[in-house]
């Protein structure tokens, strides 16, 4: 146990998490020559061409220090706002963490909430300033940054570039010398924190854990203490590139173990591991059941589609436990369902897998976040409200309330003015200012979450030129005036193009609504009205003009077949298209409202 | 009844709009020729028992060709088909090549009649120098009235053809142009939208800026203005593109709407039997090369019931006729029927469809949308 050390690593997007990550496998000889290719830990082609992790990863490495061999285990975190209890419980798999900056950025707000997050956890940070190759670097300023906030030594800071693989090794002996080994009790009864997992095809679900007290065997009777059931270990094992069985990993090791469970959802991130029989007294601290903040509907683009949509959607679930979903229908699209989503990422996500992996083409609906409603006949009584369609009449609602989150925005103090200008634009409050460093300013702002799902972050990328971080947290509940925006086409009320808005915001968004759908309806061969309005009050309305002509002059013998078969290729091209009514309405018209922007 | 459609694949020179199968080389017009005569006659047991009741010289430029080869193309027909009494033999033919044979003892006219030629379709398209200098026609102005001066003494059954939408061509221009063709009391007109068609020279100037792009406003307004005027002048348009007076209509082309049966002959033409479509390769090298070796130089397309539906339904709504419910009811069965008046309803409400005795029909404001229209129409196999 003495020469283990458990580290994960923190870092912005693009900080070069991944590629450092490579670099240690590389010089611990963790890969062969055969097994190398970018990004190893990211093992989604989402994840590589996105550059970011969405799933947490683990993998052991062998490493002989000063003639002694030591067990390097390295937990790679989800990079992302939305995956922020994924990477929680993955630094409460730790002892240790680096801290990666990118010598020419700067720390960044979602670095800073996750290294607090590593402080709480009580875990040894070595900073790992990357990327100091780059001409823009600038280490000198960076390193007092770092200084500034961790109140460490400059000379604890190592320099380091994950792209030639320099100050790698003072990266590995400041794991070793620094991280301190595992604490447990070996004879204890088991306790091990799950922090991950992973669905495979053939073997079902992999669950990736980290033992703290006893040991886990194969074949042992073992217990999920947060969902009370019961399993027997057909294999456990260490995570190298590949799994490699064990009989027993043992006090303070990482490993994956295998159950036979097949769904996801039994197997709760944070939850603790024990023995059946002789169980824990002790559960590991911090477990939550994720709740989803995001809610949309995701529909089949052609309705015949509905059931595959289904089994793709349990698919797709058996891997990440984190998506919910329920069926709903609607009078426009047919039947469908209501997801929940970590956050906006996270529906983007689920969205792209279920067309790359399940070739699965859904439209997505605008998405809304989960407000609670209040009743005159029931004041007392929270009603959810996660859809357009349940918000109850007008009328009869007592009150509304909707989420509201604590967002932390670090940027450069001379975009500080336009950074203020859009949270305020956005409903936010501001509670703090500070100047990490007379160029960089934290801001923090209580925000209604709602504001984050339209098009928050890429204005938050245009006002700052890309020079902000954000990050946030749920704070609760907070009172709302919330109304439904209806769009009407053609005088048809189009159910899936609703959305629950802030009612100071329905003016200009049914503007912009209005003027966003006239962009992307194709026109027809009639003209198309297009109407937003709050209950029957029309607030605004733009003309979709008909085509002048849609024929081509001559059809003689020759034509015939050539123009048939293009007229079927249209036909089928509008197969993409919803039809409501008699309007024909293109995928990305349903999303409309989050871009309003562009 | 059938049709016979022969293409002449030569031109002088290429109009900058089309997109049809010619070549402006006249080397292989003999090899061509016999190459003809010899499809005519290996096709022959194709129209076993249909009579034949129009012949049709199109291109290309037909009125390249001498009475002569003319001659030998209709004989041939005669030889090897069972042709009616009085067939309807047109010939379509450019104004530079009806003028420049003055002088002769006969005149061109004359000796088209003699051979039983007894209709022309001239390539007018305008009288304004301007739009015919922007097409790469052949003929000038002058020309184009010369020659129907000419023509009008000696065939009553003419067609002439006009061309709207052209980038600078005004609405009054247009009028003009009209105007002119009804004063040589002309008792057909085909009227075509300037269309840019993928590698045509039109398309290669529009996209590098030398010429504007065509504009489907100014092309509905000037389509409304021919429609409203010919009409008044006791015109029927019984086609999308065309306008006849009673007793006028095309009996070639309007068989392609109908349905009725054809043979192409020559390379590039498309023939239609009723189940099955087919079309000779577009390359006269090759065209010859394989009849001279007594092979059907062509590839065949069988139509399935929604093919023969989606048709029907195309090329209906272009025509006076419509769409018969009934023969779709008789051909197709209820079930395509049904689609069809429900995917029908919506344009029925928005005035671009109608109903009358039984047949769908396009309105007015329906007819100069009638491809999209048509193809919401369509039934789709999803294979």
């Amino acid at each position: 146990m003495k020469n283990i050390r458990n580290f994960c690593i923190i870092a912005h997007i693009d900080h070069g998490k991944s590629t450092l990550a490579d670099r240690l496998l590389d010089f611990t000889g963790s890969v062969t020559a055969r097994e190398k290719q970018d990004q190893l830990l990211d093992s989604m082609d989402l994840e590589r061409e996105r550059g970011i992790t969405i799933k947490s990863h683990a993998i052991q490495m062998d490493y002989e220090y000063e003639g002694e061999k030591y067990i390097l285990n390295l937990i790679d975190t989800p990079g992302h706002v939305d995956f922020s209890y994924e990477v929680s419980r993955s630094i409460a798999a730790c002892e240790g963490a680096l801290l990666i900056v990118d010598a020419a950025q700067s720390i960044q707000a979602q670095t800073i909430s996750n290294l607090y997050l590593a402080l709480e956890n009580d875990l040894e940070i070595i900073p790992v300033l990357n990327k100091v190759d780059l001409p823009s670097a600038n280490p000198e300023e960076v390193t007092d940054d770092i200084v500034d906030l961790l109140g460490c030594n400059p000379e604890e800071v190592i320099h380091a570039s994950g792209k030639t693989g320099f100050g790698v090794d003072n990266i590995l002996e400041a794991i070793i010398k620094r991280v301190p080994a595992p604490k447990g009790d070996p004879d204890a009864p088991l306790q091990a924190l799950i922090f991950d997992s992973v669905y495979n095809t053939f073997r079902g679900i992999e669950t990736y854990f980290r033992v703290f007290n006893g040991e886990i065997k194969k074949g042992q009777h073992i217990k999920f203490v947060a969902t009370n059931k019961d399993y027997y270990a057909d294999e456990v094992g260490t995570l190298k590139l590949t799994q490699v069985a064990k009989q027993s990993v043992k006090t303070g090791d990482v490993g994956y173990l295998i159950t036979g469970i097949k769904t996801a959802k039994e197997v709760k991130v944070g939850d603790t591991i024990t023995d059946y029989a002789k169980p824990t007294t002790n559960i590991v601290e911090g477990f939550e059941d994720v709740k989803p903040m995001v809610f949309a509907g995701i529909y089949p683009v052609d309705t015949e589609d509905y059931e595959e949509l289904r089994a793709s959607m349990e698919k797709l679930q058996l891997n990440d436990a984190s998506l919910v979903f329920s069926p709903e229908s609607s009078a426009a699209l047919g039947f469908g369902f209501r997801c929940g989503f970590l956050g906006m990422l996270h529906m983007e996500i689920i969205q792209e897998r279920l067309e790359r992996e399940f070739d699965m083409t859904v439209i997505t609906t605008v998405p809304n976040v989960s407000y609670h409603a209040y009743t005159n006949k029931n004041p007392d009584e929270a009603f959810v409200v996660n859809n357009p369609s349940d918000l109850p009449e007008p009328s009869t609602v007592n009150r509304v309330e909707e989420p509201y989150i604590k967002a932390t925005i670090i940027t450069k103090a001379d975009f500080v003015g336009n950074v203020m200008s859009l949270c305020i634009e956005k409903r936010g409050i501001i509670t703090n200012q500070t100047y990490l460093t007379p160029e960089r300013v934290e801001l923090t702002f209580e925000m209604p979450l709602a504001e984050i799902v339209f098009d928050f972050y890429d204005r938050l990328k245009t006002v700052s030129k890309g020079y902000a971080s954000f990050d946030y947290h749920p704070i609760g509940m907070k009172p709302s005036k919330l109304v439904r925006l209806d769009i009407l086409l053609n005088a048809q009320p189009v159910d899936a193009l609703s959305a629950l808005i802030h009612a100071d915001n329905a003016q200009f968004i049914g503007r912009k609504m209005c003027e966003k759908l006239k962009e992307l309806i194709p026109r027809q061969q009639f003209d198309i009205p297009i109407q937003a309005a709050i209950g029957a009050k029309i607030i605004s309305r733009e003309t979709i003009k008909a085509l002048r002509k849609d024929v081509t002059a001559k059809c003689y013998g020759g034509d015939i077949s050539r123009k048939r078969k293009l007229l079927e290729k249209q036909k089928k091209g509008k197969k993409r298209m919803r039809q409501v009514g008699n309007v024909e309405i293109p995928q990305q018209a349903f999303m409309a409202v989050l871009k309003l922007n562009d | 009844m059938a049709g016979i459609y022969i293409h002449i694949p030569f031109c002088k020179q290429a109009c900058h709009y089309c997109d049809f199968h010619f070549s402006t080389s006249l080397k292989k017009k003999d090899e061509l020729l016999q190459a003809l005569i010899q499809e005519l006659v290996l096709r022959k047991g194709e129209l076993k028992n249909i009579s034949v009741e129009t012949i049709y010289f199109g291109g290309g430029t037909p009125s390249l060709l001498s009475i002569n080869e003319l001659k030998l193309l209709i004989d041939s027909v005669f030889k090897n088909y069972t042709v009616v009494e009085n067939p309807e033999i047109t010939l379509e033919a450019n104004p530079d090549d009806l003028i420049t044979v003055q002088g002769q003892s006969k005149t061109i006219f004359e000796e088209y009649k003699s051979i039983g030629i007894n209709r022309l379709s001239i390539g007018i398209q305008s009288f304004f120098e301007r739009d015919l200098k922007l097409m790469n026609r052949a003929h000038n102005a002058h020309e184009a009235k010369d020659c129907l001066t000419l023509a009008t003494k000696y065939f009553d059954n003419i067609s002439v053809d006009l061309i709207y939408g052209i980038p600078g061509l005004t609405n009054n221009e247009w009028i003009e142009n009209i105007d002119t063709v009804l004063a040589f009391n002309i008792p057909h007109i085909s009227c075509y939208a300037l269309t840019v068609e993928p590698k045509t020279a039109l398309e290669s100037f529009i996209k590098k800026g030398l010429i504007d792009n065509v504009d489907d406003d100014l092309a509905q307004e000037q389509f409304n203005i021919l429609v409203d005027k010919l009409e008044a002048n006791g015109f029927v348009n019984y086609e999308l593109s065309n306008f006849g007076k009673s007793n006028y209509f095309s009996k070639n082309n309007s068989a392609y709407w109908q349905g009725k049966p054809y043979l192409g002959i020559g390379p590039s033409a498309h023939s239609f039997n009723g189940d099955q479509r087919s079309w000779n390769v577009s390359n006269n090298t090759k065209y010859i090369k394989s009849i001279q070796l007594n092979e059907l130089p062509r590839e065949v397309e069988i139509l399935s019931k929604t093919d023969k539906f989606n048709e029907y339904i195309m090329t209906g709504l272009r025509t006076i006729w419509g769409v018969s419910l009934e023969k779709v009811e008789e051909n197709f069965g209820i079930t395509y029927k049904n689609h069809l008046l429900q995917q029908a309803e919506i344009y029925i409400k928005e005035q671009l469809l109608y109903i009358e005795k039984d047949n769908l029909l396009t309105t007015k404001k329906g007819k100069f949308l009638s491809d999209g229209i048509a193809s919401n129409l369509f039934k789709i196999n999803l294979i």
